[in-house]
């Protein structure tokens, strides 16, 4: 009778036992400094499956983060910068690719969260967790690499080394895909930490199911407590502060596009306060457009959020 | 001579009243038991109830600008160099380069060899230099050398002076002993022009283990005639608590009421957020009254609180988080 009891009973239990069953329901929490807090405001909003016929199915209650959660997640993401960008490179990739493996042992969840926030059917659902589960992959493999792509030896007119070496900005706001909840995530988070940087995620308004999800499989792998930093809520309300904060390094605007109440050049213009780095929306304009995350990235998002340190060393005897 | 008279003051003063005719410890035991329990979940639950108020806009502003001038920017480092007192004390004069209207902490807390250091590099500008002294942070050291460290710290400057108790005695209940101290140490205080040094007395409440032990030392601290009692050193866990806080701002309040002597309490070591101090602030109003909302009644020792309230400050001023980048390194 009621649509919440499709979860209900295992094969083989009786009709009675089954209609006695509890509905579990769930209200999720932040992800914040590897801890899962509650909003401080309290608050917390419905999440409805996309997609289907007739009246949106409820799905879960999310926390309805606030301008405070953003402030403490900036906190936490700036005391984890110094542990992971201080990481071998080699281990902060084996660290992505163990995000992968978690990933893959919990495919059938991501497969049932991505299905109901993006109205995809199972089999497409599929298709769509294992592309994240790649792009992890894709960015473990470029951690150790990046520095011998984009860095380089200088020829200088002296008796000196001239070394360029790319070096993590720091802590990255993110801004993530409102569409593409799962994918479109990881094809944001992954470029930004695999260099050693820290994230504070906005996760997609509507559909932020999938980004708790990836908040649970990131707190049993081996990402430390406060490198990827997960807040759930309105996104044009947490934005602006994240925007205008004076101790975040950069900015990835992605989810501005089809964000409601989002202007990202108001976005762009709060983060040149501190100059800010700051990754603009695909589109032309000012209109801001969701890319097509199904291809394969190139390394303008970890390019994004990079420093050029460069060494003089005198050559002398 | 005068510093005699002054030692005797204080032991009639004493006399006078707990009413008896010689201070003995067994006259001291009587009256600092005689003082009532502290509750401590009642004072627990007080402590946490007061520091659930919300401060908000223009008395938050307040409240920040009030807590700054009430910091003794304190340096107690084994790795202490006089540049880094003189960088201290350049932080002290201009907290916020970014902004002129910032107030300036009350002091610069240091050991008693950086005083002449700190006292040349804040010249006239009113903020004060505070030494620790008698064998910081241990105390265990003889009289005669805890004394002549005091007199040290004095001599080089030192507006004021911060001491140790003897736990150990005070402990094993020789209440005379550590009157004696204290009394002999305010002695040490005085200039060679008859002024005094102020006297904070730091009781080292996270040693003293009960509510009623930091309530006896609080009296027996005033009574020995400290101008300012202390929580702690900041080298012993727990340091500052807001409970601990509230027993001495009580005796403080109560003390007045019994001698009309005011008194000023230092929360010391542990205080280390905006939050936290406002929380102490609002148990400084609610438990001792306005009176105390005042440098020279109640101060804050801490290092990195004063960073955190001048993030705050900038906050409140510009509408945008701040971060560590834009406050100096001391």
């Amino acid at each position: 009778m009621s649509p919440t009891a499709t979860r209900g009973p295992t094969p083989g239990t009786s009709a009675s036992q089954a209609n006695s069953r509890v509905d579990v329901r769930k209200t999720y929490k932040l992800y914040i400094g590897g801890a899962f807090p509650r909003s401080e405001s309290g608050r917390s909003y419905a999440v409805h499956g996309a997609g289907g016929r007739g009246t949106p199915r409820f799905l879960a209650n999310a926390a309805q983060g606030s301008r405070k959660d953003a402030r403490d997640a900036v906190v936490a993401a700036r005391g984890a910068v110094t542990g992971w960008a201080g990481a071998t490179a080699y281990n902060r990739g084996q660290v992505l690719y163990r995000v992968a493996e978690v990933m893959e042992g919990r495919a059938d969840q991501f497969a049932g969260e991505v299905a109901a926030a993006e109205g995809l059917t199972t089999a497409r659902a599929r298709v769509v967790v294992s592309a994240a589960i790649d792009r992890w992959v894709w960015y473990a493999g470029w951690t150790d690499k990046v520095a011998q792509v984009l860095g380089a030896v200088n020829p200088v007119a002296g008796p000196f080394f001239d070394i360029s070496a790319p070096e993590p900005t720091g802590v990255v706001a993110v801004l993530a895909p409102q569409a593409s909840s799962l994918l479109g995530l990881v094809s944001v988070v992954a470029p930004a930490i695999a260099t050693g940087n820290t994230v504070v995620v906005v996760a997609s308004e509507l559909r932020p199911l999938p980004a708790v999800a990836l908040a649970e499989a990131l707190a049993t792998s081996d990402v430390p407590g406060g490198v990827v930093n997960i807040l759930t809520g309105v996104t044009a309300e947490m934005a602006p502060w994240l925007a205008s904060h004076r101790d975040v390094n950069a900015i990835d605007l992605a989810g501005a596009a089809n964000a409601t109440g989002v202007s990202w050049g108001d976005l762009e213009a709060a983060g040149a306060e501190n100059l800010k780095r700051v990754l603009r929306p695909a589109g032309t304009g000012t209109v801001a457009v969701e890319p097509d995350w199904t291809l394969t990235p190139d390394l303008s998002r970890i390019r994004a959020f990079l420093e050029t340190k460069t060494v003089w060393h005198p050559k002398g005897r | 001579m005068t510093s005699t008279a002054d030692k005797g003051d204080a032991a009639s003063r004493a006399r006078d009243l707990l009413g008896v005719g010689r201070l003995t410890n067994a006259a001291l035991t009587t009256w600092l038991h005689g003082l009532p329990g502290v509750d401590q979940v009642g004072c627990e639950a007080r402590a946490a109830a007061l520091g659930t108020r919300s401060i908000k806009t223009t008395a938050k502003a307040w409240a920040i600008d009030a807590a700054i001038s009430m910091i003794d920017l304190t340096t107690l480092e084994g790795s202490d160099t006089h540049d880094k007192v003189r960088s201290l004390c350049g932080k002290a004069l201009v907290p916020d380069p970014t902004d002129a209207t910032t107030p300036r902490p009350a002091a610069i807390c240091v050991y008693g060899d950086m005083v002449a250091t700190a006292k040349k590099a804040l010249g006239d500008s009113g903020i004060r230099v505070a030494s620790v002294a008698t064998a910081f942070p241990s105390g265990r050291a003889s009289m005669r050398v805890r004394l002549a460290d005091t007199r040290d710290g004095v001599q080089a400057g030192a507006d004021e002076i911060d001491m140790v108790i003897d736990r150990g005695a005070f402990l094993s209940g020789r209440y005379l002993e550590v009157f004696d101290q204290i009394a002999a140490v305010r002695e040490a205080c005085l200039r060679a022009d008859g002024s005094s040094a102020h006297l904070k007395v730091i009781m080292e409440t996270g040693e003293l283990a009960t509510y009623d032990n930091v309530r006896r030392a609080s009296y027996l601290s005033m009574l020995a005639g400290g101008h300012f009692i202390k929580t702690s050193t900041g080298k012993v866990s727990p340091a500052a608590t807001l409970p601990v806080t509230l027993v001495m701002l009580e005796a403080v309040r109560d003390w007045r009421e019994l001698t009309g002597t005011q008194v000023g309490v230092k929360p010391a070591g542990g205080i280390r957020t905006s939050k936290d101090a406002l929380k102490y602030l609002v148990m400084v109003s609610e438990v001792a009254g306005d009176d105390w909302l005042d440098p020279d009644w109640f101060r804050f020792g801490a290092s990195s609180l004063l960073n955190d309230l001048l993030l705050q400050r900038q906050k409140l001023r510009t509408g945008a988080y701040s971060g560590a980048d834009y406050v100096t390194i001391d």
